[in-house]
């Protein structure tokens, strides 16, 4: 699964990770994120993120 | 005031603000502040950051000691807050710099608070290096250090790091360096800054600093934008940031109260004696008499934070609202909360606080304690009770943290 890089702080989303701080359990795709969901370390929306080279 | 020589052709150009009491108006700055700027004379000749708009007469003038202020070719823009890019118009203006550098969210940053696309911008990426002439500079991004535009500016040839934001302190002086000032006092400030300013990015500077020992980057002096510039005292403020970002916490509890009638003042209290006789230090704090900072500046090494508030038109009073409000959006990280008052008839404030505290990351143990209107001689046991339980997580939590 591809990671996705926020780009006004540089915070990777790894899915394979989560985000469980914020309720988002390891294995959950980007796609698959809340749109409500925002970078945890800046507060970016997820428009602000994009796929890792 | 007077310029002064940092390194050889370095000089200190900043302003000092002796008289602000509240930085950017949200943390009080008892001791004032400097807002540093940096001017190297070389071939080209460049200044790092400039201040307020309202100190720009004083750049201006600290400046002209040294050279003209037309002669400047570079203008370095660490970091577009308007603490260090106010005067920029006005500098960009006096002497129509070549060039102005700064990292690629500056670009953006830059835009959008001058809205000048026409000035001579030159986007610098981490690890960019220019010549100065017999010196030269070194860009390393320091993203969200504590805004997305923030980067450091090295000169090899002087092992000097000019660091923004970053290692700064609000204390007004013309003693520049930090051999010529108490030491425990420029830490403690430097604390009061961090926890305000810088703690919710501590992950960040975790990395910034592991970057720092991996490069074998030697420094031996650290020219931050505010406060005091660190010569003696370099592996000092290193290990402090090294603590404050790794949150390091110490068996102290942090009471915080707001209260009407003191009932929940009381209850707060009966916990606190409780949590002094199992050993923990504890620091009891109205809200009315203490600001926010100075509430978050005492927190920043303890292991817990007690809130007590009575219940007010089905909620907690409003200082305690604000003072949690802004103490989640500093994200403090591996602490334990509790919360308990006194109410007259329906009784949120309690769990109203209790669930800020969960949802900010802070672990429970307790549940939240309400008493009707004036506590008891039991009630007040029940609140030592609380405080005994808290004690023995409290001292868990700490025995608990990495190494
Ligand atoms: C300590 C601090 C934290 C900030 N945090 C954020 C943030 O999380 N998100 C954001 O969009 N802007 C943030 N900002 C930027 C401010 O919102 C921005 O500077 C704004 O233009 C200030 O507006 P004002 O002139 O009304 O104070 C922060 C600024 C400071 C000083
Ligand atoms: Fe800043
Ligand atoms: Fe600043
Ligand atoms: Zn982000």
């Amino acid at each position: 699964m591809e990671k996705w890089i926020c780009e006004i702080c540089g915070y990777v989303y790894d899915p394979a990770e989560g985000d469980p701080d914020n309720g988002i359990p390891a294995g959950t795709r980007f796609e698959d994120l809340p749109a409500e969901w925002v970078c945890p370390v800046c507060g970016a929306t997820k428009d602000d993120f994009v796929k890792e080279a | 005031m007077a310029v002064v020589e940092i390194k050889k052709n370095v000089y200190w150009v900043g302003a000092v603000d002796w008289n602000i009491k509240n930085f950017h108006g949200y943390s009080l700055a008892r001791r004032g502040t400097t807002y540093n700027a940096f001017l190297v004379l070389d071939d080209k000749v460049t200044l790092f950051d400039t201040v307020p708009e309202k100190f720009r007469l004083d750049l201006y003038h600290q400046i002209h000691k040294l050279i003209k202020p037309s002669d400047i070719d570079y203008l370095v823009v660490n970091h577009v807050e308007l603490d260090h890019s106010g005067a920029l118009p006005f500098m960009v203006e006096k002497c129509s710099p070549e060039k102005i550098f700064c990292s690629p969210m500056g670009e953006k940053s830059l835009l959008s608070h001058f809205h000048r696309p026409d000035w001579p911008v030159q986007v610098v990426k981490d690890g960019d290096s220019i010549s100065l002439g017999q010196t030269n500079v070194q860009f390393m991004e320091a993203r969200m250090l504590h805004w997305p535009d923030t980067m450091f500016s090295y000169i090899p040839e002087h092992k000097l790091l000019i660091s923004s934001d970053a290692f700064g302190q609000n204390i007004a002086t013309t003693r520049l360096f930090d051999d010529q000032n108490d030491l425990s006092l420029l830490l403690s400030e430097a604390r009061h800054y961090y926890t305000n300013i810088i703690l919710p990015f501590s992950g960040f500077v975790q990395k910034a600093l592991a970057r720092v020992r991996e490069s074998g980057l030697e420094i031996d002096m650290i020219a931050p934008d505010h406060g005091i510039v660190w010569r003696s005292h370099v592996p000092e403020i290193l290990k402090a940031y090294d603590d404050f970002s790794s949150q390091r916490i110490r068996e102290k509890a942090v009471l915080v109260f707001d209260t009407m009638w003191h009932s929940s003042e009381k209850m707060l209290k009966a916990l606190g004696d409780a949590l002094v006789e199992e050993g923990l230090e504890i620091n009891f704090m109205s809200l009315k008499k203490f600001h926010h900072s100075d509430v978050m500046g005492e927190f920043s090494d303890a292991a817990a934070l007690i809130c007590a508030s009575p219940t007010h038109n089905n909620g907690m009073l409003p200082l305690m609202a604000n003072f949690l409000t802004y103490m989640k959006g500093l994200k403090p990280k591996g602490r334990i909360g509790a919360a308990l008052g006194s109410f007259g008839w329906s009784g949120e404030a309690p769990k109203a606080m209790a669930d800020i505290l969960e949802t900010a990351g802070f672990d429970v143990p307790v549940p939240p304690l309400k008493v009707q209107n004036v506590p008891t001689h039991e009630d007040l046991a029940r609140c030592r009770e609380m405080g005994k339980t808290l004690a023995r997580s409290i001292k868990e939590k700490v025995a608990g943290q990495k190494h």
